[in-house]
Order: C-alpha cells, then structure tokens, then sequence
C-alpha cells in the first residue's frame, strides 16, 4: 500500500451485510454473489457499477428519500429503489433504461431548481455528490426556474468554529440527521418543517454552538453537499493528495487520511477503513489539530544554567551537547543512579523504546518511567498478576457481541469518544447497561440509552463494590463452575471463593462504606453473571485509587469466576488515557522491565538485550517518578531527561513536584510548547508533532498503527533523532537510519512483536500483538483456550479504606477527571478553537453541598485539601452526589493538583487522583498558590521572550 | 529519602498480601513485591531508618519480609 492514499473512498451507498448465507443475482446481465441482506445498490458496486444516488451512503443504514436509485427488476413491476431494495437469489436487475434516465433526471431536476448554481465557486467544488450526480444522470436543463419560492437566500450558521451549514446547499438528504444519530449517537439533528419548509435545524432550531451538538464532525462528513463543510476547506480549498496515520489523542486511536495541500494539513477525515474507528472520529482528532502549527511553538534548541536565567537560543549541536555533559558531570559527582529519563505516552513507540534504550544503556541505570504511571500502571500489574498479560482482551469491535456491559470508573463518551460512540449504538440494539461511578456521566441517561443500574457509589470504594458483586456471583450460585474448573487454577479459586463469600464481603455489609444500596448490587451482579456475554470496561476511576491495582485484580477476577474470557462480546477492557499508553508500557519503559513485560532481573531477557545492545545492564529496577521526585529531595537526583510529558502540571500534589524540580540540577525537557516542566527545565529540546515524524501508536485494543510523517519536522529534527543524538553525544552510539529499523530491533528483541514490520502495517493497516509466528496476522482475541500465564489465577482483595477520608476539616470528596474537547494537560487542545467548548477547569458540586456554603453558579470558590489550596468558579449540578466534588485539570492555572495529594496505589505508586478530602468555601480572590504561580509564570514567559539568540542559532547549524 | 513515606508504602503492600490465607506465602509475597519493584535506595533508606528508629508502627508481615530480603541488617540489629 502507498503511503499516499486516494482521495476519495469508493461509497458502497450501504452498509456491508454480516451474513454468511450467499445469494447470486444478475445485475445488466453480470453476475454478482453477496451476502444475504446486501442492498442492489451495494451489490451493483460489487458487480462493478454506480447507481446514482444521494441519500444513501454506507456508513449509515439506508432511507430510500431521493428517489435517485431507481432500478428495474425483471418480473416486477414498479421501479424500487436499490439502497432499501435486498438482493435475492436469481434476480435479474437492470441499473440502466431510457426510462430510468427519464425519471432520474427528474428528480435531479427538482433537486437543482432549488440549488444555487454558482458550482464554480462553491467549496465543494470538486467532491460535491449533487453535482457528481448531475453529470451522471445528464441533466441538461431545468424548466422550473428561480423565480418561485427557494432557499437560496438563506443565512448561513457559522457558530461552530470548524464547520459551516449553509441551508441554500442543503438538498434535506437526512444523511447528516442519521449520521449524528446512528454514528455518533448525539441525536443534535432533526429536519424541521415539512414539505417546502423542511431543513435540517440542530437542537430546536439552535445554533450549532448552542446545540446539543459534540462537535465530531460525523455530519460533515455523511452531507454530500457544501451544505456542512468544513471551515479549513472552505479558506483553503480541496486537498490534492492524503495521506494515512493515527490520530495522536487518546487512546481509541483512530486512524485517519490527511488531507493535504502540499506539505499544509487542509483537513483530517477519519479513516474508513480504520479498524479502531471504523470512519468516525471526535473533535479532537477531527478538527483539533491546529495546535501543530501555533505561534507558540518553540522551533529552536535552547539552554540557560538557572531557571532564572533568560534562554539561550543555539544549535542542537550545542544543546545535545550541554545535556550530554551536565549529565556525566552529575553521574560523576551524584553517582550513575543520580539521572533518569520519562519516556512519554505520546510519542511513538519507536522513541519511547529509544528514551528507555538510552536510560538503560546510556545512563547505565534503570530509573526510566513514563506517565502510565500515573494511569494505567494498576492495569499493567493487575491484568499481568491474574492473567499473565499487561492489556486488554478484545477488539473495540467485539462490543457489537456484548449482552450486557459494566462500566466502571470510565467516562467513554468524553474521555473515548469514538469508542463511546461504538458503546452507545450497541446499547440502542438493547445490550444492557451497569455503571459504577460516583458521577452520573452521560451514559447514565442519554438519548435512547438508560442504564439499568447505576451504582453511585463513594469515591474510593470501588474494591468494596467489586467484591459485594463477587460475593452475590458466589454466593447465589452464579458462578461459571465449568470454565473456572477447565482455565483457573483450583487452589487461588478456592481461597478466592471463601474470601467473597464471607458475610463482610456481601452487599449489606459494605453498604455504609459504598453508599450504594445492597438490593443494586445484587440485581446488577445477577444480570452481568447471567449476561450471555458480559463485557466490563474501565478507566482511571479503577486504577488512580490507593487500590488501584486490588481494582483491575477484582475486575479480573469477577470475568474469570462468570467465564466471560476468551471470546467476542466479553473480556475486561481498559480505556486507555493517552494515545500510546499502551505502547509506551509494552516498549519496557517501566523501571522494572524490559520491552515485552520481562523483569530487569530475569537472567535470561537481561542477557539478550546485553548482547543485543553491546552493553551490561542492572538488574534492580529503578525509581518510579514518584520515587525520583522523592529522590530528589534528599538529593540523590538530579538529572532528567523528560521528553513529552508535562509532570508538573499532570502529577499530583504540585507544591512536592515543583520541589523536587527545583532541587534537580539539570532537567531536558523536549516537548512541542513551553509546558508547565519546561519552566524549571535548563535544556529545551523542540519537539516534533505526529505531523511530522514517522512511527507506530499502540491504541487500547493492543493495535499497532502507523503515523506518518506528512511535512517535515519544524524544528529539523525528529524527536526519535534528537534521542539519537543525545545518546551518541553520551557516548553510547545509535545509528538508525530510519524508524522502521528501530522497529526492526523491538521485534527482534521482543517476543510478542516479532512479526511486525512496516510492511505487514502497511499491507494490513493494522495488527494486534501478539504478532509473531503463531500469530502471523496478530491477535484480536487474547485467552481464547489458555490464559498467557496458563491457569488463570484468582487472587484476594481485601478492601482497605484509603487514607483520604473525610473529616470535620476536609468533609467533602473531590474527585477529578476530563471533559471532551480538552485532551490531558491541554497544551495541545488549548492552542485549538477547543477553547470554544471548555475555556476554564470549574468545580462541580451538588445543589446541596453549595446551599449549605451559601454557593451559586459561577461563584469563585476555594478548594482547600492538606496538600494546598485553590480557587475555580463553581457549577452546581445534580451530576454529582452530595458529597463529591469534582474537576477538570486540564489548565495550569486551575491548579488541580495543587490539591490532590500524594498518596498513591500500593502495587504501582499510581496516584490517587480520585480522592481527596476537601473542604469547599466562596472565596473573593485567587489562592496563593495561584498569586505565585502567576508571578513565576510571567517571568518565565519574560525569560522566553528576552531569550538570546546566539550566532549559531541565528545561522540554523544543526 | 522521606522514611514516613516509605513505611506507609511498605505497609500498603503489607495490607493486601496480609488477606491471604498463607502467611507463610503471603510473608514472600511482600518480599518479592519490595524486591521487584522498590529501586536499591529505597530498600536501603527504609532498612537503615528501621535501624535507628526501630519498627515503630511498620506491619509485622512487612517487618518479616523485609528480613527475608535483608537478613544482614537485621541480624546485626538483633
Ligand atoms: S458534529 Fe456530530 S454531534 Fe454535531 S450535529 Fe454533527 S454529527 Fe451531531
Ligand atoms: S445538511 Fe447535507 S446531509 Fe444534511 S440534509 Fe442537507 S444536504 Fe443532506
Ligand atoms: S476518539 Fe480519540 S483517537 Fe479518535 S479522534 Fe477522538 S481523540 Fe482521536
Ligand atoms: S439513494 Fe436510494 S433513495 Fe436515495
């Protein structure tokens, strides 16, 4: 497959049928098999011709308006339309007469008589279905004029800052109504009016903006019109080429077509044929990626000796260079241990692998970590414990199987929005639906879904809720006694089954722990146990918890004890946070192990990699990012390379964080903006963008895709170069030549990776690891007949309380989270028209809680925890239960982690960013935290602004 | 570094391994958590604060892993 990818896709008009049952029909006289189900117009287009059409597109079911795909059908009267027509076994179909062409050319007729014709300039000039089908049919003429009633005077609504809807263009196919509504699942459309009058009016004849409308883009793409267009085509006109990568947001990882103009992304449109996405998308993906080309960026290295010192603009040469021999000098003074690297969750494999490649052989010590630890790090220890695998079971595609889903502490539709999309239209099939989670999230009650059972429990009982629903499985006689007899082992169970079933573990007992009442739990454990296909999925509300890992470990166990492994339509799932969570923990950058989940101390793996890397390696793990910060304090680290990771705004309890950088005697950051890190940092490294460098992304289904470069790096280097050229400058020498032989390498050296190439993700767009001989094609179902460990092992999980409890104090819970448009930090989505849909981090609170503080909407409040304090406006709102506060962190000024604290899972030192006693009062001025954090920020902008551009720079020498 | 931290981490893990049935395991368990997990440093600062301060409110399971693990230091303690 080429990189480059034809603009437009071939429209089947309607969806592929999932029969297996074939039928032969004859279509102008071809024969032609399909599936049973399949439409005569699909089938056509399999047999090799187009029927006209407008209203119909395959990406949604058909609706059989616009009358334009008449066809002929021997021994039938009538002429019926091919998109609502089956194909059946011996028909003879005829696409083409004199007297269809009569009728077709008709309709186009009215269509156009109704329709500026001003195609010359019209944005969708070149990719507008209505003027393809005017040419199809031939329309010559049209004899109604403009002079009687029409549109075409009508205002259009730019609200939304990506995409326009123009009504005059509008042709009220429906396509954009059942793509908000069968793609999307936001139910935003409707057509208003009737006959003459009717439009397409979002909301109650709202603006866009002030729709329900989420902004995907989803009827951007299904309008065959300039109807609704997108703003970026509108200025620059139709792209002339596109080109294939994955989207660098979160972790459903869609994939997508670039839609270039030369080296200028003119649009991103979702990739129909990506198997994560499956042609949608979400506004991140979809319009947000703007920030690639902000002002803002940093294109060239910089360096100063303190952080109060203004930058200094150089050549790479020189900044590798600085880093290079601050970190030696620090070894030589501090110790080998005294430095350490963050690979980050958002670049590509290929330069995580380098960063941890570089720590392990370069520094010679093993204190690599990347931010999963602060997500996902529960998951990886949880699932490995019980299942002998770090990732989830199944394919996104496998929800379509599933009977009945249980989300725990994951918020889909804002946090994996196509994913949530995918959800969605599974549960208005009729799946049934459990949701555990103190907030009532949008799948609580949407359009057309309602949650059979949502379990409002307290923030930080979520091992309490587990096991009550376990001691129900166990105890009524639930449990799935084959499978655990044939997969699991026998004495772990057994242990296992006596602890849940003891009377502290059942629903009544934890009730005035949980909140939640006991008869819920029973009648929700009952319908997961007695699914059919149970399928659980879950997000950082299980694993930020001080037993974040005892969650994903219970969760494991619940699956295993109902036999809902090892098939479609089951299986526990983890959402993953950011793109490549996923692959930055399969690419060994855990302090403890290597790519592949193998412990640093296993003789033989460590072995390997020596002889691989020409190097000898350690094998104590190293320091956690946790552990470095605390290493810091007492002065025994004091170097870090950080490369795409912003920990001083993303990790708890700040005041600790900004501490322990300020006691750091050399930090690199490498990253694309001047991020909240980089402030403290002494060298800058400009990163580059997904835009601009070549590489895979692991999503959370285990699927690795490609991203591809489509304009060259900005600042002249690729950040897996910057890597190599730190690490030859450290004298341990790396001579790839490309990301493909860093791909090379892992899968040499990494036994679930060691089929994948470039060429087979070229050739398939996509594979799930394991990829390796047995599974040349990779692996979409994992646990089919054996567990990876062998036996699945059932563990106890004794619920311990956390720490964070509420007290006269601090009586309120504050748990945090994020929204749709914002991705993480923001720095990226914050340099976006994003800004639209959420322009500051509020304080959410129940009507109750804010009455009895005398708060209302909008009021400055004070949000005080033992570790600091801070100052958001308040919403109040009935998604909350009383008690439970919540927020947002994605901008630095909120100051959300100046509040959580530094408690942190037992297994992994995931942070407990869902708890955290507080207490809530109105308030007239910022905290101090924020006066200070305003002050240091100006002047660190000031340093940027009053940087020195040195000769070297200034003459762009690399 | 911070010996408070470091207790309440080890005694974290102390409290899930604490549930299983075999104390004899479970005591391993604990060791090997700390071992596979916990940079050098770590061990060594949280042996050698158990050393000046005693075991104060440190879990007795964690208490005997850690000999498991050290028992150098703890025999010269003893
Ligand atoms: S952008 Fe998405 S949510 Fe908004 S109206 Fe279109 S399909 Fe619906
Ligand atoms: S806006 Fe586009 S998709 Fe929607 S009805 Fe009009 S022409 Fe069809
Ligand atoms: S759902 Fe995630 S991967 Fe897909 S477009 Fe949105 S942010 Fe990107
Ligand atoms: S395409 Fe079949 S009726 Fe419109």
């Amino acid at each position: 497959m080429d990189t480059t990818h034809h603009l437009h896709d071939v429209d089947y008009g309607t969806p592929a049928s999932v029969s297996e049952k074939l039928v032969t029909l004859e279509i102008d006289g071809f024969e032609v098999t399909v599936p049973e189900g399949t439409s005569l117009m699909r089938a056509a287009v399999e047999a090799g011709t187009q029927i006209p059409k407008l209203c119909a597109t395959d990406s949604l079911e058909p609706f059989g308006s616009c009358r334009l795909c008449l066809v002929e059908i021997e021994g039938r009267r009538g002429f019926p339309a091919s998109c609502t027509t089956p194909a059946e076994a011996g028909m003879k179909v005829r696409t083409q007469s004199p007297k269809l062409a009569d009728l077709r050319r008709g309709v186009m007729e009215l269509y156009i008589s109704d329709h500026p014709l001003d195609c010359l300039t019209c944005s969708a000039n070149g990719d507008c279905e209505l003027q393809d089908m005017a040419g199809t049919v031939g329309l010559r003429d049209v004899r109604y004029g403009y002079e009687g009633l029409n549109h075409i005077k009508e205002q259009a609504d730019t609200s939304n800052p990506y995409f326009t809807y123009d009504p005059s263009k509008c042709i009220v196919c429906n396509r954009c109504v059942r793509a908000c509504e069968e793609t999307q699942g936001t139910f935003a459309l409707t057509i208003s009016g009737r006959g003459f009058e009717s439009r397409v009016s979002a909301g109650e004849s709202q603006a866009f903006m002030d729709s329900e409308c989420v902004s995907c883009g989803a009827c951007v793409n299904a309008c065959p019109t300039a109807t609704l267009m997108e703003k970026t085509i509108i200025e620059a006109g139709q792209p002339d080429h596109s080109v294939l990568t994955t989207c660098a947001y979160c972790g459903v990882g869609c994939g997508f077509k670039a839609d270039m103009k030369g080296s200028e992304v003119v649009r991103m449109t979702p990739w129909k044929d990506g198997k994560a996405n499956e042609g949608h998308a979400c506004i991140k993906g979809r319009f947000a990626w703007g920030y690639t080309t902000h002002k803002d960026r940093i294109l060239k290295p910089m360096i100063r000796s303190k952080i109060t010192d203004p930058w200094q603009e150089v050549s790479w040469e020189t900044a590798i260079g600085h880093a290079a021999s601050e970190f030696r000098r620090i070894q030589n003074k501090f110790g080998v241990d005294s430095i350490g690297g963050i690979t980050s969750s958002r670049c590509t494999n290929e330069e995580t692998y380098l960063v941890q490649k570089l720590v392990r052989a370069g520094f010679g010590n093993n204190n690599v970590d990347t931010c999963a630890r602060v997500c996902h790090s529960p998951t990886g220890y949880g699932l490995g414990q019980t299942y002998g695998t770090s990732a989830g079971t199944q394919t996104f595609k496998s929800i379509e199987k599933a009977d009945v889903i249980l989300i725990i502490g994951a918020n889909p539709t804002d946090a994996h929005p196509v994913f949530g999309s995918r959800m969605k239209k599974r549960l208005r099939e009729g799946a049934r639906l459990i949701i555990v989670d103190p907030r009532k999230i949008e799948l609580v009650s949407s359009p057309h879904i309602k949650a059979d059972y949502h379990l409002q429990l307290r923030p930080g009982t979520n091992v309490a809720i587990v096991n009550a629903l376990a001691h129900v499985i166990v105890t009524e006689g639930l449990l799935d006694q084959q499978f655990v007899d044939e997969r699991c082992d026998k004495e772990a169970f057994d242990y296992w089954r006596d602890f849940v079933a003891s009377a502290n573990n059942s629903p009544e007992a934890l009730e005035s722990m949980t909140g939640v009442p006991a008869h819920l739990v029973r009648e929700a454990a009952r319908l997961y146990a007695n699914a059919g296909n149970g399928a659980i999925y879950y997000g950082l509300g299980v694993t930020e918890h001080s037993q974040g890992s005892t969650a994903v470990i219970g969760i494991a166990n619940l699956a295993m004890a109902t036999g809902n492994i090892g098939r479609e339509g089951v299986g526990v799932n983890p959402l993953r946070g950011q793109n490549n969570v996923q692959g930055s923990c399969d690419m060994g950058s855990f302090p403890h192990e290597y790519p592949g989940y193998r412990h640093v101390s296993d003789d033989a793996t460590r072995t390997l990699f020596e002889k691989d890397w020409g190097v000898s390696l350690r094998k104590e793990p190293g320091l956690r990012i946790p552990n470095m910060f605390e290493a810091a304090m007492d002065g025994s680290f004091k170097g870090l390379y950080c490369q795409g990771e912003d920990i001083v705004q993303s990790d708890p309890n700040t005041q600790h964080v900004i501490a322990a950088m300020e006691a750091m005697e050399c930090i690199v950051v490498q990253d694309l903006f001047l991020n909240e890190t980089a402030k403290y940092a002494h060298v800058f490294l400009p990163g580059s963008s997904f835009l601009e460098k070549d590489g895979t992304f692991t999503n959370a289904e285990r699927r690795i895709s490609r991203v591809r470069k489509v304009m060259a790096p900005k600042a002249g280097l690729a950040d897996w170069e910057a890597t190599v050229a730190l690490s030859n400058a450290l004298g341990y020498p790396m001579h790839y030549k490309d990301p493909s032989e860093i791909m090379a390498e892992i899968a040499r050296l990494t036994p679930t990776f060691s089929s994948v190439t470039y060429e087979k993700l070229d050739q398939l767009g996509s594979v799930q690891w394991p990829c390796n001989d047995a599974m040349p094609e990779g692996t979409p179902l994992m646990h089919i007949d054996h567990f990876v460990r062998g036996k699945g092992r059932f563990l106890i999980t004794q619920y311990v309380p956390t720490d964070e409890k509420v007290t006269p104090k601090f009586p309120l819970l504050l748990t945090t989270g994020r929204i749709l448009s914002q991705y993480n930090v923001g720095a990226q989505t914050r340099r976006t028209e994003n800004v639209k849909f959420h322009e500051e981090d509020r304080l959410d609170i129940h009507p109750q809680d804010a009455a009895e503080r005398g708060i209302q909407e909008d009021d400055w409040v004070g949000i005080t925890s033992r570790a600091g304090e801070t100052v958001l406006r308040a919403r109040v709102t009935e998604r909350m239960q009383p008690g439970v506060v919540y927020t947002t962190f994605h901008f630095p000024e909120s100051g959300a982690n100046v509040i959580t604290t530094d408690n942190s899972d037992w297994a992994t030192n995931c942070p407990e960013y869902k708890v955290t006693a507080v207490q809530v009062v109105k308030v007239k001025h910022a905290s101090e935290w924020q006066e200070n954090f305003h002050e240091f920020n100006e002047t660190q902008l000031r340093l940027l602004k009053d940087k020195v551009v040195t000769a070297e720079a200034a003459a762009g020498t690399r | 570094m911070n010996a408070e931290n470091l207790i309440k981490m080890a005694n974290d893990i102390g409290s899930f391994f604490e549930a299983m049935p075999n104390r004899e395991q479970a005591t391993r368990d604990v060791a090997t958590h700390i071992q596979k997990f916990w940079e050098p440093r770590m061990q060594k600062s949280l042996i050698s604060y158990l050393g000046t301060h005693g075991d104060g409110n440190l879990k007795p399971i964690v208490r005997d892993a850690l000999r498991e693990i050290h028992p150098a230091s703890f025999a010269a303690r003893n």
